[in-house]
């Protein structure tokens, strides 16, 4: 069965933001970046799908610099079979990163479109179910696991305080989060085999960002408040503190 | 135009808070934008008994579309009514509340309305007609604010971050029977499982009892549930990344970049040393209440108050003290 992922890179979870001297954009120096960790997820699924199919290819599809290669070269070492970079500028507008997608996906031969549920940079949770209104395909997000069965996929998802099972008919788009997809490492002949893997390089068919930053802001500083005290003598105080100071019990 | 529309989640039936907050968030919108708040309410037939009181919070007229198949939240269902009603009303902007529902919902209806949408905001004002909006991104590391060229202005709203304020005016309510097929959803929910607790989910809880490694053992989550139980209702669990990797609790309680991002009015980060995408989940939180035992850890530099300390001491007595405080209340 085949597969495609849509993946984003994306600066590591555990960097540090500098905001650059234009005040619009983040300052890429010393930034390490990576695969966004849902898109690992979905790249995992999608291995999983097809291994379990026992046929079929894994494709990745990605909308990014020219960088982004490295990172769609991380997700060919996992063990996807092929990709293509759509080289251009994603901004914050969703909407305008789904269409360049979609532009790509239209009639793709692949009964499965996986995305991460959200990119760790934007955190939008929007490009997955973006793409699928525009293709005309179902979608279902926030999957933490699911199963292929006869002409559909049964799909467990995380719903506010508890799970939910939903059956969606194929062709169909999933956004996978956190569960049963922990990425597998690279192997170093995964690493040596994804070199020589087919990576396609194309300029992406632009869509104009409608929703635009006009400039980036660092978080209001928080200072460190106060040490109420040390061990559990000092409970009465902080509950005091919490209920006449700030007001929040 | 200048009406703004508010969607009004419902679940099992019931208008909740991320309901209000939207309507609340549209009303002070449109009184900048010189039009008046309309709230749009989905739900099984009855549901309209409920909404009138969306009015109290600002709408002036509240739509209620009843359908059997519009009960419980269908996707297809609900992005097409919603879609429809948008257009319809010719809106200057549309506030989803950024809960799951509306997270799956508003990329749904922005692509069918071909509009951009604003996900998870904190911040969305008008001044001269134009709207200007605030948003976290790298999960709070940095905001972003922007400024949007279509109509109608698409966003969702972080839950906890807008007041939900009451004017007393009562709404009008609009019924209406939305044109569905249930037989044609190709997407179909088969099962649904309360979580094992029944417990509010982290995102939207307005205060947040977290744990991270210093917890030592899963077992050990009893303290932490002692004490979410001794605050009562709009309080959840939390947890670090750590101790969700290690496999002690579920992905759906993971605050950070990683994670849910949080803004409850009060944080107790219970043992969690404060990794950066860590805080990043949660530095907007009002009130931020560190207990550890490390003196250096990084979670004392964001918070407002902390307690050196085991806290195997510390919770279980701050649970008596809380349980104390509410029933002398």
């Amino acid at each position: 069965m085949n597969v495609i992922v849509c993946v984003k890179r994306v600066p590591d979870t555990e960097t540090r933001i500098r905001i650059d001297g234009s005040g619009g954009k983040i300052d890429p120096a010393g930034v390490k970046f990576i695969l966004s960790p849902y898109d690992e997820f979905a790249v995992e699924a999608g291995l999983r799908a097809k291994e379990a199919a026992g046929d079929g290819t894994v494709h990745l599809v990605s909308f990014g610099d020219a960088a982004t290669q490295e990172t769609l070269r991380s997700g060919l070492a996992m063990g996807a079979d092929s990709a293509t970079l759509l080289v251009g500028e994603p901004t914050i507008d969703g909407l305008a990163t789904a269409k360049v997608l979609a532009a790509e996906l239209e009639g793709a031969d692949a009964p499965l479109i996986l995305f991460g549920v959200k990119a760790a940079d934007d955190d939008q949770q929007q490009v997955g179910p973006m793409v699928a209104t525009i293709l005309g395909r179902p979608c279902v997000t926030g999957v933490s696991s699911f199963e292929m069965a006869d002409g559909k996929v049964v799909c467990h998802r995380e719903v506010e305080g508890g799970t939910e099972v939903v059956e969606v008919d194929l062709p169909a788009a999933l956004t996978i989060t956190k569960g049963a997809y922990e990425p597998r490492y690279a192997s170093l002949k995964g690493i040596m085999a994804a070199k020589k893997k087919p990576l396609e390089q194309k300029d992406a068919v632009a869509a104009d960002a409608r929703l635009r930053v006009v400039r980036l802001a660092e978080p209001a500083p928080r200072s460190a408040g106060r040490v109420v005290g040390k061990g559990p003598d000092a409970v009465p105080e902080l509950v005091r503190l919490l209920r006449e100071e700030a007001n929040a019990l | 135009m200048a009406d703004v529309l508010a969607f009004a989640e419902q679940r099992d039936g019931q208008i909740g808070g991320s309901a209000r907050e939207a309507v609340s968030t549209a009303a002070r919108l449109a009184g900048s934008l010189g039009g008046s708040a309309h709230a749009l309410v989905l739900g099984a037939p009855g549901i309209e008994a409920q909404s009138g009181d969306l009015g109290r919070f600002g709408a002036e007229v509240v739509h209620v579309g009843q359908h059997d198949a519009l009960g419980e939240y269908n996707p297809e269902a609900y992005a097409s009514v919603v879609a429809e009603r948008i257009k319809a009303g010719g809106y200057a902007a549309v506030i989803f509340p950024a809960t799951t529902l509306g997270k799956d919902l508003a990329p749904r209806v922005a692509a069918a309305l071909d509009v951009p949408l604003a996900a998870d905001v904190t911040g969305i004002e008008a001044d001269g007609g134009k709207v200007s909006i605030v948003r976290p991104v790298y999960s709070g590391k940095a905001f972003a604010h922007l400024e949007v060229d279509v109509s109608p202005v698409l966003v969702s709203i972080r839950p906890n971050v807008f007041q939900a304020t009451e004017s007393g005016a009562a709404g009008r309510v609009e019924t209406f029977t939305p044109d569905v097929d249930a037989g044609a959803f190709r997407i179909r929910v088969v099962d649904r499982k309360g979580a094992s607790d029944g417990q509010l989910d982290v995102a939207e809880a307005s205060i947040i009892v977290s744990g991270g490694r210093g917890m030592k053992d899963p077992e050990n989550w009893a303290l932490l549930e002692r004490l979410r139980d001794a605050i009562g209702s709009g309080a959840a669990l939390g947890a670090s990344r750590a101790v969700v990797d290690a496999g002690w609790r579920p992905h759906g309680e993971q605050v950070g970049q990683t994670g849910k991002t949080v803004a409850p009015k009060l944080y107790f980060a219970v043992g969690i040393s404060g990794a950066i995408q860590h805080l990043a989940g949660m530095r907007t939180s009002q009130t931020i209440v560190a207990i550890n035992k490390d003196p250096d850890a990084p979670i004392f530099s964001i918070a407002d108050y902390g307690i050196v300390g085991d806290l195997f001491d510390v919770v279980p007595r701050l649970a008596d003290e809380i349980t104390a405080l509410k029933s002398g209340d």
